[in-house]
């Protein structure tokens, strides 16, 4: 007789409690791969092809004049010069999101460190308070920013009463205004995080130790919150280089950024090849920035909170 | 030595509690701390003794009263112009900043030059025991090593007076015995006036030269350590330190009536023992001052006999009480569960105290 031997049944083949299967990530990962990576991939291509005689789209003939016609300026007459527009267009974009950082900086460190002095249950209403611009669109946020910086707006008519003139819409003032407005939760909320993560015992520790009230600020809270900062500088310079919006409807057109030449190019003026040279310029000088940066933090044994 | 180099004259703080009640948590405190003491604040938690603590830190302000080091007021000044230093009970390390640049801070803040800070920090590494951890984080020691460190920070500053905020409550039992020693040799050899606020009372017997016991805002007892144990002013200074069997009883003709019967004679008790002329009293008797005898004078019946190792812990129902007798674990007879025994108070220590 023998004995009929079952193998054991396999156990099925369930992850651990906690871990979820590699698998639900793969199609997340796929469609980034494919949304991220085609256009930057096709952006690439045309900025080395020609531009079509007639119409949009491109010519598939290899070129680097699309590079070189950022930079240079060929003359009726044959001779080629320097052409400082598009630097200026850089220039001006990233003045525009330097000042927007820090402006943002300032007005956002002092409001996370109130915010987190809180107790628990202001804090969430405040933080709540400073999301509440996300649930509406960005495009109605801005046209409401403007009606309020408009001449004849509620700050112009109250100016008006003291016979103070009052006309900054569409010119640059009212461009980064509309950006530091857009921008500023993405500051403020970094350094939240970091803030409600301070031990305010450590202050007191440095009062005791001999520090007055700057001295604290400049040396424990500021060191102690640097993550958010560099988390929040991040959130808010990279968009704010490649915003369009705000200087499209708030400058009027002719306070130009970078992203408004960019998308005129693939629009009214038809010159996909040229527009995407000037978006792969962007973009390297973007990844240029993120280095710099990741490359301060490290240098100083910190992790970069991206979020 | 100046007995009056730290006085704290009259001083009451008042907190506003969310619901809007009011807790005294200094009522009226005064007491004078000599040069070179080190000196207890004891109490239960919310006694008031971190407060006091906090307000000679400069880190809270009194309502009202005097803080007075050397003869000069300080209680009007902000927490960095006074020359007085706290150890953290959480430590408040710097997590950004070296062993070494935590140590600094508090001398870079008096201008001190550099070669001197750094002599500084090298003396008070070696004070606390810490050679060679300069260039670690925080996040990198040990708790130990951590409260060394903040030890050692506040010591590099040569304080006036060094306030500590139950600086051991965070430690195992075992490294917490060990660095009360060391706190005591510290204390010794700087000769640096030690302020420490602690919940525990055999913490504050160990390294104590005097302790102030606490209660709700109020300062109960400020004596010697040897005084506290063994003279409490009433039942709660003699029940909060130590342990003791608190037995109520009522003043008969020669000796205190207790539960089921018996009778303690007068003649038994601590000669500065006060005794009314009738009514209720308390008693007071510390378990180790209780023996077995064969015919004593309080007789029960054994409930529980508990095995400690170092003594015989054996729990006799008195009446409707129980009290609890320490034995010597060695040449003692060990009486059995539910066996009828008489205990004796030795050495005249048992005593009447105000309830």
């Amino acid at each position: 007789m023998t004995a009929v031997t079952t193998p054991p049944k396999k156990q099925a083949q369930r992850g651990r409690p906690g871990q979820s299967s590699p698998k639900l990530a793969y199609l997340p990962i796929i469609f980034l791969a494919f949304a991220i990576g085609i256009p930057l991939l096709i952006i690439v291509v045309y900025s080395f092809l020609e531009k079509p005689s007639q119409g949009t789209g491109v010519k598939w003939v290899f070129t680097l004049e699309n590079y070189k016609a950022l930079f240079i300026q060929e003359k009726l007459d044959g001779t080629t010069a320097l052409d400082t527009r598009y630097i200026k267009v850089l220039w001006t974009s990233f003045y525009y999101s330097v000042v927007t950082t820090v402006v943002t900086l300032v007005l956002s460190v002092p409001v996370a460190m109130w915010i987190a002095t809180r107790d628990a249950k202001k804090r969430n209403l405040l933080v709540a308070l400073v999301t509440l611009p996300f649930w509406i669109s960005i495009l109605i946020r801005t046209y409401g920013m403007r009606q309020i910086v408009a001449d004849e707006g509620p700050i112009g008519k109250f100016l008006g009463i003291f016979n103070i003139e009052w006309s900054i819409l569409y010119a640059p003032p009212a461009t980064i205004l509309g950006l530091i407005y857009v921008f500023l939760p993405f500051m403020i909320l970094p350094i939240y995080a970091s803030a409600e993560r301070f031990d305010f015992r450590l202050a007191e520790a440095a009062y005791d130790l001999g520090a007055k009230r700057m001295t604290v600020v400049r040396r424990i809270i500021l060191p102690s919150i640097r993550p958010g900062v560099i988390s929040g500088i991040a959130l808010v310079f990279i968009p704010a280089l490649g915003s369009f919006l705000q200087s499209d409807m708030l400058g009027g057109g002719k306070t130009n950024m970078v992203a408004n030449v960019i998308a005129n190019n693939f629009g009214q003026a038809r010159n996909w090849p040229f527009g995407s040279a000037l978006a792969v310029l962007l973009i390297v000088l973007t990844l240029l920035f993120v280095l710099i940066m990741q490359g301060a933090a490290q240098r100083r044994g910190e992790k970069v909170e991206l979020v | 030595m100046n007995e009056k180099y730290l006085e704290i004259r009259n001083i009451t703080k008042v907190f506003q509690t969310p619901e809007g009640g009011e807790v005294r948590a200094l009522d009226d405190v005064s007491l004078d701390i000599a040069s070179g003491e080190f000196f207890i604040l004891l109490g239960p938690s919310g006694c008031g003794k971190t407060t006091l603590l906090r307000s000679i830190a400069g880190l809270e302000y009194p309502d009202s009263g005097e803080i007075v080091l050397q003869g000069e007021r300080i209680d009007d000044k902000p927490p960095y112009e006074r020359p007085v230093n706290t150890v953290f009970q959480s430590y408040a390390l710097f997590p950004h900043m070296t062993v070494s640049a935590n140590i600094a801070f508090g001398l870079e803040m008096e201008n001190v030059d550099k070669a001197q800070v750094s002599a500084r920090v090298t003396e008070a590494l070696a004070q606390v025991r810490l050679e060679g951890y300069e260039n670690r984080m925080p996040s990198q020691l040990s708790g130990g090593q951590q409260q060394r460190v903040a030890l050692a920070r506040a010591l590099a500053k040569k304080p006036k007076v060094l306030l500590l905020d139950e600086p051991l409550s965070a430690l195992d039992l075992k490294l917490r015995r060990g660095m009360q020693v060391e706190l005591k040799r510290l204390q010794r050899e700087t000769g640096i006036t030690f302020v420490f606020v602690t919940h525990d009372q055999e913490e504050a017997m160990s390294m104590g030269d005097r302790i102030a016991v606490f209660s709700e805002g109020k300062i109960v007892q400020l004596d010697t350590p040897v005084e506290v144990y063994r003279r409490p002013v009433n039942a709660y200074v003699a029940d909060f330190i130590g342990e003791t069997n608190l037995i109520k009883g009522t003043v008969v003709a020669g000796g205190i009536s207790l539960p089921g019967g018996n009778i303690l004679p007068t003649d038994q008790l601590a000669a500065d023992s006060v005794i009314p002329a009738s009514g209720e009293v308390t008693v007071a008797i510390r378990p180790e001052d209780l023996v077995l005898a064969t015919n004593g004078m309080i007789s029960g019946t054994v409930r529980d006999v508990i095995f400690t190792g170092d003594s015989v812990r054996v729990h006799v129902a008195v009446g409707d009480v129980e009290v609890i007798a320490s034995l010597a674990s060695y040449g003692t007879q060990i009486p059995e569960q539910g066996s009828k025994v008489t205990l004796n108070p030795e050495h005249r220590a048992a005593r009447t105290v105000a309830s």
